[in-house]
């Protein structure tokens, strides 16, 4: 018995280092750094502890617009991807002709290369002295005004950025949603057709709740995913993210590191712990809203 | 309410080798389910049984033919319009729901003037629970219930909006043998309560015989045989129903026709009047056999199964189709039978003679 816990141990043993020197130790870390204050990392010295980072960081204006914008993202992103993704998902599996095309083609921005897709969305949204961009031509057909959405006013840029983060994130939850409705026994279905069910109160009473796990499993990685959204930003915008009110937290913690404001560890530090709390928080939230929805067979 | 069925066919396209064939499931079936009535659909694996129950649920569409409920065809009403209530081999009760909610969940799709009150659901719910005695599990789910028990709130889901047809698809395979018995006696019960025209499907011909009214023995798609279980296997039209009926099963053997004798080996053993002559498949009931010391029919004895009541002589014969001749007898005779041989005389009523190329039977 011993002999075995021991050796139980020894299996985990790779597992646990690479957990510890690359995840528990830099979180412990950053977490010291982020109550050190005015740290020094060439001199590895501080003037002392407390919460003055955190009283930095959160009167930051850089800061609240990250952090606006980061809710924005997770709030319109989240929701609409997931649901848009279900239906296609829906629509996906209820085909027969040309479904593996459609998969295909669904699938593909997953293996795009996220700059690519930024250069892309620049053609299509970006205003420039020769051409109001394909977007602009849809807006002025429809007898609007042409939008900078690159450089323009902030829900133009906020809608660009939604949108390219929705494109961006449906191709992996239309995989996984449409091999989670292909895995519902087709009995279920048979048994609601025979009982008389409707095609909706199937779709809610029994897709649904089957997929249900999958469902939550998709919604808790999307919320994380949004929270720490920081390439597309840059894909879209360029680095200098301050300037155009695009940032996001994680791209202040990155310009608070390597920024041309940058060289503040403790202001970064402080500001990831914020964006740990929250996620922590809204994960929380979530498992405990799914336990009255999500059902495990 | 009676179920006929019109030239019913249904073919379905297979790939089997690369090349496209159809494969015919359902051949040209032709027949009339009386009202109120309990029939199995017996037969082996693929001879067409399931597809023909999920032809009168409407789960699939039949090629051709006509299918009628009564005096309404129902060949192209869709089958949640069928009214049919229809418990499946692996039960397929939703595992999110309770018990109670899984039962009710037919009656809540009831639209315009069929809508029920909350109540009333509630109410109808509970007697058809009580129906198959699972009151005291309603608030469980399905995955805490045996097989007996999910089997019973299957069926009290089908049975709740009160169908016009019920059906069951292998209503028994999945259940252990004790529960299996009890639970074909509460199937039987059910029906007979609530006179509802049912069918259900079985390749088990003891569980098809010991409740059916009426069975229908199908092979490749084709009605065999139609009838009361008893007359069935008492005249069996063909060699695959006469084998396919009863355990332990028929013993064939080859035989010749004689001069109105039948002869096996050598032997004659039994006078059968009005049938040519020429070779025949004789078929013997295991029952069929009296030992008596002067009988006709000789085996060498390989073995006696004593079973209390009665006593299987286990035999064998050159002209058998099975390697062993199964013979039920009385246990008064386990005295007389020992040594190399057994004789027997034959029971008239017992032996069937079928042509050899085609299996009808002669005799």
């Amino acid at each position: 018995m011993k002999n075995n816990k021991f050796k139980g141990w020894l299996y985990l043993l790779p597992a646990l280092l690479f957990l510890a020197v690359f995840m528990i130790y830099p979180l412990i870390d950053v977490f010291i750094y982020s109550f050190e204050e005015g740290y020094n990392s060439a001199s590895q010295t501080s003037f002392g502890v407390g919460l003055y980072n955190y009283s930095y960081v959160l009167h930051d204006p850089y800061f609240l617009q990250a952090l606006k914008n980061t809710f924005i993202l997770v709030m319109i992103t989240v929701p609409l991807s997931t649901l848009i993704s279900l239906l296609i998902s829906v629509g996906l599996s209820s085909i027969k002709p040309l479904r593996n095309l459609f998969q295909t083609v669904y699938f593909l921005p997953y293996v795009t290369n996220t700059l690519a897709v930024g250069m892309v969305f620049m053609i299509l949204f970006q205003k420039t002295p020769y051409t109001d961009g394909l977007a602009n031509l849809i807006v002025t057909f429809f007898g609007g005004e042409a939008v900078d959405f690159i450089d323009g006013p902030y829900w133009a840029k906020m809608f660009v950025l939604c949108f390219y983060t929705i494109w961006v994130v449906m191709p992996f939850k239309i995989l996984v949603l449409t091999s989670a409705l292909a895995s519902v026994n087709k009995n279920y279905y048979n048994a609601a057709k025979v009982d008389g069910t409707g095609a909706f109160r199937t779709f809610t009473r029994i897709t649904l709740p089957m997929i249900s796990p999958t469902m939550f499993y998709l919604i808790i990685t999307g919320f994380i995913g949004a929270f720490k959204a920081y390439s597309d930003a840059v894909a879209l915008f360029g680095t200098d993210l301050n300037a155009k009110e695009m940032n996001t937290i994680v791209g202040y913690v990155y310009d608070m590191l390597y920024g041309n404001s940058g060289g503040y560890p403790s202001y970064a530090s402080a500001a990831a712990i914020i964006l740990f709390a929250i996620v922590l928080t809204i994960t929380c939230i979530n498992l405990t809203v799914s336990k009255k929805y999500v059902h495990y067979s | 309410m009676k179920v006929v069925f019109q030239h019913l066919t249904k073919k379905f396209a297979s790939r089997s080798g690369g090349a496209k064939k159809e494969v015919i499931a359902v051949n040209d079936f032709d027949y009339e389910i009386p009202d109120g009535t309990l029939v199995g659909l017996l037969g082996p694996s693929g001879c067409g049984k399931s597809t023909t129950l999920n032809l009168i649920c409407g789960l699939i569409e039949p090629t051709e033919g006509r299918i009628f409920f009564g005096e309404d065809d129902v060949t192209d009403v869709p089958c949640e319009k069928r009214g049919v209530g229809m418990v499946f081999q692996n039960y397929a009760l939703y595992p999110h729901l309770t018990v109670k909610q899984n039962i009710i969940f037919p009656l809540q799709n009831l639209k315009g003037k069929d809508k029920l009150t909350k109540a009333e659901m509630e109410e109808k719910a509970l007697r058809a629970a009580s129906l198959v005695q699972i009151e005291n599990l309603m608030d469980r789910k399905p995955s805490e219930l045996s097989g007996g028990q999910q089997q019973r709130v299957a069926i009290a889901r089908a049975l709740v909006k009160m169908p016009r047809i019920l059906l069951l698809d292998e209503p028994l395979s999945n259940l252990d043998a004790r529960l299996r018995l009890q639970t074909r006696e509460e199937i039987s019960r059910i029906q007979r309560q609530t006179g509802i025209t049912t069918v259900f499907v079985t390749h088990d011909q003891e569980e098809a015989m010991s409740i059916s009214d009426i069975i229908v023995v199908m092979k490749d798609g084709v009605i065999q045989q139609t009838g009361k279980p008893q007359d069935v296997y008492d005249e069996p039209k063909n060699l695959f129903v006469a084998k396919f009926l009863g355990t332990p099963p028929i013993n064939t053997f080859d035989g010749e026709v004689k001069n109105g004798s039948l002869y096996i080996g050598d032997e004659a053993v039994l006078t059968v009047s009005g049938v040519a002559d020429g070779k025949v498949v004789a078929g013997i009931r295991p029952e069929g056999f009296i030992p008596k010391a002067d009988g006709h029919f000789t085996c060498a004895l390989s073995q006696v199964e004593v079973m209390g009541r009665d006593i299987t002589v286990v035999a064998k014969h050159p002209a058998a189709h099975n390697p062993t001749v199964r013979a039920i007898v009385s246990s008064d005779n386990l005295s007389a039978i020992n040594g190399e041989k057994v004789s027997f005389d034959l029971k008239e009523n017992k032996v069937f003679l079928f042509a050899p190329d085609s299996g009808e039977r002669l005799f």
